[in-house]
């Protein structure tokens, strides 16, 4: 990607050759990428790999060693006010006050952004709707469960309409139905044009994210939709070996591994099951069921699946550099 | 079968809130076998929190029966302290003591000797990959090294029953795979019966059998295959141009038996999938829908969870108005 194309470009956030160092280390190692209007895009990597740290610098919280970002066109390290007024910020420390309610609340972040009166009471409305929280707004936040808050917390920060979201681990220990409803509102948000830049552990919604970039160790690793990682970024190839004694099984595989005796990239236990990551699944098939047959340990199937995202995730953080 | 290791008959606890009582355990049944995997899951404030630490005997039974080994939760609850290792959910180790000196502290905890201490310690910390940071403070480890070490910490007393309140909440993946396949190490080689409580679904397929609480009751139990297998159809995956106007449509379609949303796709679950296709196809079509093609996939514990925890909803709330 040619730099002055994408500063020129519509693109909402633009990460340029950006380097930010603590002393001698680097926290982030020359990354550059953009998002799209209305895009939803993933930031993923290891806990420690770089992605708040890039998220404090879009925002102008943090200075760039080297490069620059920018925010709807502004540069997050000169122009921090405007970006602010404009974008949204929501992190799993999110601050709402447990004893105003949901309303209140609402429109106390309304009054720190600014808003006229007539325009807090039209966003505590729509606000309100939007996440689900009619007949519960005159409650005191401290009694909502973990999903309803989640989706109040984002409502406050996006009380003031900003036209760039970000999200930092916005799902952190909620339930699989709140997160589902999280997402839906997620969504909402994109296809009324804005851009969302979302940081998640859970490999099920990275799924749900139109592109993703992996960083590790400060390095961006790829940047592609989900679709295309799983086909170019996944070194080696999955198989799903059902047994009845998987715990024997195991025992071998993994000594197997160790001893170098078969080219396992990885063994785990799934269940009942045993996933392996080989070279090449069709003749590590025959290798490992001769393997367990030989040590009398039977084998009911051996099969190719699809690798998860998870799975590409941990092959390309773990892939020499 | 021998007799299983972790038992809840009818268990029931009661908390006070202000004038009323919840009812957070709710009359819950559950076995776990000797040198199984047990996944506790369920909504958040289900009470698999609760159940866990009345099992452990940390808090008191309002009623029925819980055991663990054969020992009761309420009266031989430092029997059971002997013999079953807990972590705490959001569980906090001495940030300022070191690695090391924490297993130490866990050891005079449990009355390991210092003989035994000499030769589990090192043992524990190669098993959870720690050798090399044994002077580091327990407060700078990484947070998948902080789990590894609570784990590291709850097997000082080399207990056969280990209990885990959501071990890995906020982790990342790598660290979280790396947990889960020391886990696994513990199953097949140890032998250690497991019960653990997570919110991710793909953990929950890691388990040898799962149990879904939900309000206070276990509504669902089964190996991940058997849960899946309760989804009442086949599920179709379809991504509209208006997902909202297309749920709508597509929930009142008489072959249809519920829908999910998943990001801008729809999870459609159908009882015959050639028939759920066209029926699909032609009501798109008649709302003017453009969508992508309609097929089939795999049911994961996430639709099945989602499937389940609903159904009940529903049933909770026709009991309440019949």
């Amino acid at each position: 990607m040619s730099l002055n194309t994408s500063i020129a470009g519509a693109a909402p956030i633009v990460v340029e050759d950006l380097t930010k160092s603590f002393g001698s280390f680097v926290a982030v190692d020359h990354v550059s990428f953009s998002v799209n209007a209305g895009e939803i895009f993933g930031w993923l990597g290891p806990n420690g790999a770089g992605k708040t740290t890039t998220i404090r610098i879009l925002l102008g919280l943090l200075r760039p060693t080297a490069g620059a970002t920018y925010v709807l066109g502004f540069n997050s390290a000169t122009q921090t006010k405007a970006i602010h007024a404009r974008v949204g910020y929501m992190s799993q420390a999110f601050t709402l006050y447990n004893d105003l309610t949901a309303r209140e609340n609402i429109r106390f972040y309304g009054m720190v952004y600014g808003l006229s009166s007539k325009d807090l009471g039209q966003r505590q409305t729509e606000i309100i709707r939007m996440a689900g929280l009619s007949g519960r707004e005159n409650v005191l936040t401290g009694t909502l469960s973990g999903g309803w808050k989640q989706r109040l917390a984002l409502g406050c920060a996006i009380v003031h309409r900003p036209k760039v979201v970000f999200l930092d681990e916005p799902t952190a220990g909620v339930d699989p139905i709140s997160r589902r409803e999280f997402w839906e509102l997620i969504y909402a948000m994109a296809k009324d044009g804005i851009t969302v830049l979302v940081t998640t552990h859970y490999m099920d919604e990275a799924e749900l994210c139109k592109r993703v970039g992996f960083i590790s160790q400060g390095r961006l690793v790829a940047v592609d939709s989900p679709r295309q990682l799983k086909q170019t970024q996944m070194r080696g190839q999955v198989l799903e070996i059902s047994l009845p004694r998987p715990d024997q099984a195991m025992r071998r595989l993994k000594a197997a591994q160790q001893s170098g005796e078969v080219a396992l990239d990885e063994v785990a236990l799934y269940g009942a099951q045993i996933h392996a990551v080989v070279p090449d699944a069709e003749r590590y098939k025959n290798v490992i069921r001769s393997l367990l047959e030989a040590e009398k340990i039977p084998v009911t199937g051996i099969e190719w699946i699809a690798p998860t995202l998870e799975d590409v995730f941990i092959s390309a953080v773990n892939a020499p550099k | 079968m021998t007799e299983p290791v972790i038992v809840a008959r009818e268990m029931v606890k009661h908390f006070k809130a202000g004038r009323g009582t919840v009812r957070a355990v709710d009359g819950l049944s559950l076995e776990v076998g000797r040198g199984e995997m047990y996944g506790l899951i369920g909504p958040d404030g289900a009470g698999k929190s609760t159940t866990t630490r009345v099992i452990l005997g940390l808090l008191t039974r309002t009623g029925g029966e819980s055991s663990v080994l054969g020992f009761d939760s309420m009266r031989d609850m430092y029997a059971i302290r002997e013999r079953a290792g807990y972590i705490a959910q959001q569980f906090s180790l001495p940030p300022t003591l070191t690695v090391m000196e924490n297993m130490q502290f866990f050891a005079g905890v449990h009355g390991v000797s210092a003989a035994q201490q000499r030769q589990r310690i090192p043992e524990l910390l190669a098993f959870a990959g720690l050798a090399d940071f044994t002077r580091r403070p327990a407060g700078r480890l990484s947070g998948g090294m902080k789990k590894k070490l609570a784990l590291a910490c709850s097997l000082i007393h080399e207990p056969p029953v280990v209990m885990l309140d959501e071990p890995t909440l906020g982790v990342d993946p790598v660290s979280r795979r790396e947990f889960w396949s020391l886990l696994g190490d513990l199953q097949t080689e140890k032998g250690l019966t497991i019960l653990v409580c997570t919110p991710y679904m793909d953990e929950a397929e890691r388990c040898t059998k799962i149990g879904l609480i939900y309000g206070g009751r276990l509504i669902a139990e089964g190996t991940p295959a058997a849960i899946k297998a309760l989804v009442p159809g086949r599920v179709l995956e379809v991504t509209p141009a208006d997902s909202l106007a297309a749920r709508r449509i597509l929930g009142g379609l008489a072959g249809v038996r519920e829908v999910q949303t998943y990001g801008d796709k729809l999870h459609v679950v159908v009882a015959d999938v050639e028939a759920g296709k066209r029926q699909m196809m032609e009501a798109l079509k008649a709302a003017r829908l453009a969508h992508d093609d309609i097929r089939e996939i795999e049911v994961r514990m996430e639709e099945a969870f989602i499937s389940l925890v609903r159904r009940q909803a529903a049933e909770a709330r026709e009991g309440r108005a019949a």
